[in-house]
């Protein structure tokens, strides 16, 4: 049987900073995807944007989160995760894992992520958020947006593909 | 399993038709940890059950985390007949994923690492434990009072191996 988990494609960002990483033509013949992200914000700002097929429209998603003092519930029209703002510690990136089953079916695409900042210092947030793309076209293409405008240098993401048969 | 290989499909199922029972059997010992991924909804019930060796004894407990976009909240329920991986109706389209370790081993109970995606429900993360030292062969994903899952759900259990 084959193994699966495999790397498509991995992003740097560079001393520049990047508006967006974008994973185009992603290939039909796996199953499902992940989403690996240590990401940076040069803005105030610390969170991203997840989209499928560069749409901006037909996203939910119910958010439980902890800020290390209080643990709450909200729901958004959008899928949103965290990373580190630029008022963070120097050198630290917030993490995320995205899971995407069936993103080649003709169903709605449910999304299921875990995010986290941590600071030493100021507030910082730990995040599980179930997602929904309501949308039945396959996904072809992933887009990593930061809400404040710029990935800072050294954000990473990857994605992998995973096969289940 | 190819040496060295790891992340491995052991089974999956997409359902043709409504469905009640999806069962994995003759579990191979060959792996480290299971994770297990379902995608879909359900036709008819509300809830997704889960048994390891078709043990309906009272032997499974949970301590849930969740938040249904108001309140953050937790749970516990003790000596259940099964674990319960969702929260709230399987009516809504969702994933739901939960990982064992350490499933093949005859010494030690087995817990489980949940979490469940319900984006018009609840969102969370559970801490399963099943009550038995028996090495995970079998494991039955069932519609709670008899409800279906839908046609199109999929149901997918992978093998990771530590070495």
């Amino acid at each position: 049987m084959a193994t699966t988990y495999k790397k498509i494609a991995s992003v740097t960002v560079g001393s520049g900073g990047a508006s967006s990483i974008d994973f185009s033509s992603v290939p039909s013949t796996y199953t499902d995807l992940v989403i690996k992200v240590s990401a940076r914000d040069t803005t105030a700002n610390g969170e991203f944007y997840l989209r499928f097929n560069s749409s901006t429209t037909n996203y939910s998603d119910r958010w439980l989160y902890g800020t290390g003092t209080a643990a709450s519930s909200t729901t958004n029209t959008k899928l949103d995760f965290f990373l580190a703002s630029s008022g963070y510690t120097a050198n630290t990136f917030g993490n995320t894992e995205i899971y995407v089953p069936n993103y080649t079916s003709s169903n709605y695409k449910s999304v299921s992520g875990d995010s986290v900042q941590e600071n030493n210092a100021t507030a910082s947030y730990t995040l599980l958020e179930a997602g929904l793309w309501s949308d039945t076209a396959a996904i072809t293409s992933v887009n990593l947006i930061p809400a404040g405008g710029t990935f800072a240098q050294y954000s990473t993401a990857t994605l992998y593909g995973i096969k289940n048969s | 399993m190819a040496a060295g290989a790891t992340y491995e499909p052991i089974s999956t199922t997409t359902l043709g038709s409504n469905t009640n029972t999806v069962s994995f059997t003759s579990i191979s010992s060959a792996y480290t940890d299971l994770i297990f991924v379902f995608e879909g909804t359900m036709s008819s019930g509300t809830d997704m059950m889960v048994q390891f060796n078709s043990d309906t004894a009272t032997n499974y407990s949970s301590t849930r985390l969740y938040g249904n976009g108001t309140s953050a909240l937790s749970t516990r329920q003790t000596s259940d007949t099964a674990f319960y991986p969702a929260i709230g109706s399987l009516a809504n389209r969702q994933s739901i994923i939960f990982q064992v370790m350490n499933y093949s081993n005859a010494t030690t109970y087995k817990t489980v690492l949940n979490r469940a995606n319900n984006p018009a429900g609840f969102v969370g993360a559970h801490a399963k434990l099943w009550r038995s030292t028996a090495a995970i062969t079998r494991i039955d994903i069932i519609g709670a009072s008899s409800g279906n899952f839908a046609t199109g759900s999929t149901f997918t259990l992978y093998g990771i191996a530590a070495a």
